[in-house]
């Protein structure tokens, strides 16, 4: 009985230890970030076009320049806190390589590998492209330093084990495009931009209860956590919008009927009207294609 | 100086006086009747930024006597006194028909500073849409900006 109970013991070690292996965390390969040219100004659009500033601003602030984070996010797995990413060296991620930051933006894994939980969108990230991600880092390296130190996690047992997540990425982060095909240049451009960078789908796409995403129900609009209300559908011809419509509302927020945007969708616009029309476009080229579907 | 501050600080007390005696006196309808007279006075807005939306999309052709008569209509509507019709307990999770937040009415809001934000960025539509079709397609972002800023923590986002 008791070699019964040590060989048991010994397979649920194996088993588990394979688990692990399995769903250790990833990292970016040594060199994903060689022979690149980073560039600050290119970089001060990836950083609006991958809205780091909506979720790591003091909550309620506008300066999307400081990045002290302290912005909470409700979940049904408990309260999450937008950590520090200032250049200050001890609260911030000044001391960090660039591979550390890239892993971190790209696979979701912390400097000590330590999984990160996906309220951090990486999940979307993943999909997008080293040299964006490495003209982003030089352009987070001229911000100001914040000493604001970051805030623990409010979540409980089983949720705060990070290791667990390991078998979340294995399941619901996958980097592969969602809208495949024969795509254009542009929409192409707009798929970047909408299911990498933008991260468009982690609000309007719905999720499963472990907090996956539905991407069958890609874009059809979901429940909005802690909140009434859902986000809307972003599907023709449920978004009955023409592209410049859609072009003008990235810019200014308003409707076609001249409503302007509310919610959190505020802060998304914040971003993209920064960017270049023709990357305005683009998103409108790609979220026509995928109501076309 | 501090006679005016005096005034100024008893005119405010007698209006949250009269706000607060108000909220066990207002009827269902007339709470009703305040929620879709600030919807209406919504409206108004976004039928004005019609003209100027159309003109910054170039689906009308630009004008400056219309498009400076919209820009006016927006920043007197802005200015107009409106604490009639946001009425204590008139929010979303007290009555039905209303997009509403609590937060409007909750202890520290800011929702005059953004009403403000509205002043200042229609006061300068207001110029630009009189200068050209350049100088207004760049207004229209901060105005868009100015209403989105109140409807972030003050409306709850549709269904
Ligand atoms: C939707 C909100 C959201 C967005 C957008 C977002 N982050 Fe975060 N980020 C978080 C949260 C929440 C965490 C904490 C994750 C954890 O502890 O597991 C985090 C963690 C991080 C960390 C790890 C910090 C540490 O101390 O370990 C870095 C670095 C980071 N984010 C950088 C970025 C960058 C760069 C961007 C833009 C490309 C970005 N984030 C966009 C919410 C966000
Ligand atoms: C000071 C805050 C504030 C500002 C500024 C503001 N709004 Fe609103 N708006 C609201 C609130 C709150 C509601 C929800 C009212 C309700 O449902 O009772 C609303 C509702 C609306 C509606 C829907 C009306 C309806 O029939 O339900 C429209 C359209 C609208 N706003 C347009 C605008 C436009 C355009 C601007 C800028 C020119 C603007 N708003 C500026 C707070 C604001
Ligand atoms: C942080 C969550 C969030 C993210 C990220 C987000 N959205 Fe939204 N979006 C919303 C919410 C909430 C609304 C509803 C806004 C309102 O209340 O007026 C919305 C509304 C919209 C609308 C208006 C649709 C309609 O019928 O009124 C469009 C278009 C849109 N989003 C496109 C996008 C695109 C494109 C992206 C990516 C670049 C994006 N959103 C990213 C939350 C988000």
């Amino acid at each position: 009985m008791k070699r019964i109970i040590l060989i048991l013991f010994i397979i649920g070690c194996v088993v588990a230890a394979i688990g692990l292996v399995i769903t250790r965390p990833q990292r970016l390969q040594a060199d994903a970030l060689s022979g690149l040219t980073p560039d600050a100004d290119r970089g001060r659009l990836v950083y609006a076009a991958m809205g780091c500033a909506s979720c790591h601003m003091a909550p309620g602030s506008d300066d999307p320049t400081r990045l002290p984070g302290g912005k909470s996010f409700v979940t049904d797995f408990g309260t999450f806190y937008a950590p520090n990413i200032s250049t200050d060296p001890e609260h911030g991620i000044g001391d960090w390589t660039d591979e550390q930051i890239a892993t971190a933006v790209l696979r979701g894994t912390s400097p000590d590998n330590q999984h990160y939980f996906p309220v951090f969108p990486y999940g979307s990230y993943m999909r997008g492209d080293p040299s964006d991600v490495a003209d982003l880092i030089a352009y987070l390296r001229l911000l100001e330093p914040d000493q604001t130190p970051s805030r623990d996690h409010d979540v409980g047992f089983p949720f705060n084990i990070r290791a667990s997540l390991g078998g979340w990425k294995l399941l619901f982060a996958n980097p592969d495009w969602i809208v495949t095909g024969d795509l254009t240049e542009e929409q192409e451009r707009g798929r970047l931009l909408v299911e990498a960078m933008g991260h468009c789908g982690e609000c309007h796409t719905p999720r499963n209860i472990l907090g996956g995403m539905n991407t069958n129900d890609w874009l059809a609009g979901a429940a909005i956590p802690g909140q009434k209300g859902r986000t809307p559908d972003l599907r023709a011809p449920s978004l009955d919008w023409s592209a410049a419509d859609i072009v003008a509302y990235l810019k200014t927020g308003l409707t076609p009927e001249y409503d302007s945007a509310g919610g959190e969708m505020v802060d998304v616009i914040a971003n993209t009207s920064q960017l270049p029309d023709s990357d305005l476009s683009a998103i409108a080229a790609y979220l026509l294609v995928v109501g076309a579907n | 100086m501090r006679k005016i501050l005096i005034a100024g600080l008893a005119i405010t007390g007698t209006a949250i006086g009269a706000i607060a005696y108000a909220d066990n006196h207002i009827s269902d309808a007339q709470k009703a009747a305040a929620v879709k007279a600030r919807q209406a006075h919504m409206t108004l807005y976004a039928f004005n930024l019609g003209t100027l939306g159309g003109m910054a999309k170039e689906e009308i052709p630009y004008d400056a006597a219309a498009a400076t008569a919209a820009a006016d209509t927006i920043a007197t509507l802005a200015q107009l006194p409106q604490s009639g019709y946001w009425l204590p307990g008139t929010d979303n999770g007290s009555m039905e028909n209303t997009r509403a937040l609590p937060a409007i009415w909750a202890d520290g809001s800011d929702v005059g500073t953004k009403a403000g934000d509205l002043v200042t960025a229609a006061t300068a539509m207001q110029t630009a849409a009189a200068t050209d079709l350049d100088s207004l397609k760049a207004a229209m972002g901060p105005l868009g900006a100015s209403c989105g800023g109140c409807h972030k923590g003050f409306r709850q986002p549709d269904e």
